[in-house]
């Protein structure tokens, strides 16, 4: 697990595709969650969820997959609750890191660790 | 066009005005990953829907932009207001340049 700031020259993929976009701001904690399993026995299909009031986009990354981008969300006026849910694939055990940008441009990250039996990815 | 794609939304029927509703999409899509060999060890090339969007009566609800870790049959759960009635409309995109769309109509009364 990845130290944040001791490190700045070993900072993983994950770090760097976050930090395109939010500049390297600074990130709150607090109004998003994630909600996943502990465990997941296929990584081929991992039900993730989460919920951000008040985000106009939210990204999510896998820091364990061979490209950690994973998906981003943006938000419509109709949309009421910016909350989604949807399946992904995991490589092998690792957090998935969760980064909104909210309707003020500041930007919130939460993080959940995964636990995964079989690896997602082929190979 | 990738083959077997077929589009499935369940939405509401009726809802009252200003209800707030959950909308479940699923296509169906090889998502091909672009990290997975063949049995020459050739990597396969990557075929996965990078786009999808929904809207109401024109309005944008939600835009997901999909990377290859999303799983096969992309599924995609969220909340909408119904304003009036209308029609939503669903719309994903390949990398293969294939465009896929679905609308649902639902009515306020």
């Amino acid at each position: 697990v990845a130290s944040f700031g001791a490190m700045p020259a070993f900072a993983s993929l994950a770090d760097d595709a976050i930090a395109e976009i939010t500049g390297g701001a600074e990130m709150g904690e607090g109004a998003l969650t994630i909600t996943a399993p502990e465990i997941a026995e296929n990584g081929n299909t991992v039900p993730i969820s989460f919920d951000a009031p008040g985000a106009v986009m939210v990204a999510l990354f896998a820091d364990g997959n061979p490209t950690p981008k994973v998906a981003s969300f943006k938000f419509g006026k109709l949309s009421p609750s910016h909350s989604a849910s949807t399946r992904i694939r995991l490589a092998g055990t690792q957090n998935v890191v969760a980064v909104a940008q909210m309707e003020d441009g500041s930007f919130q990250k939460t993080q959940a660790n995964i636990k995964v039996t079989i690896g997602g990815c082929g190979g | 066009m990738a083959k077997g794609v077929k589009p499935r939304v369940k939405v509401p029927k009726t809802a009252s005005a200003g209800e707030t509703i959950t909308i479940k999409t699923l296509i169906s899509h090889k998502m091909e990953s672009g990290q997975r060999k063949d049995s020459d060890g050739n990597a396969i090339p990557r075929s996965i829907i990078n786009r999808f969007t929904a809207d109401f009566n024109g309005e944008n609800v939600i835009d997901v932009t999909l990377e290859p870790a999303i799983s096969t049959n992309p599924y995609f759960q969220f909340d909408s207001v119904v304003p009036e009635s209308g029609d939503f409309k669903f719309t994903w995109y390949d990398d293969d340049g294939s465009v896929y769309e679905e609308t649902k109509s639902i009515k306020v009364g």
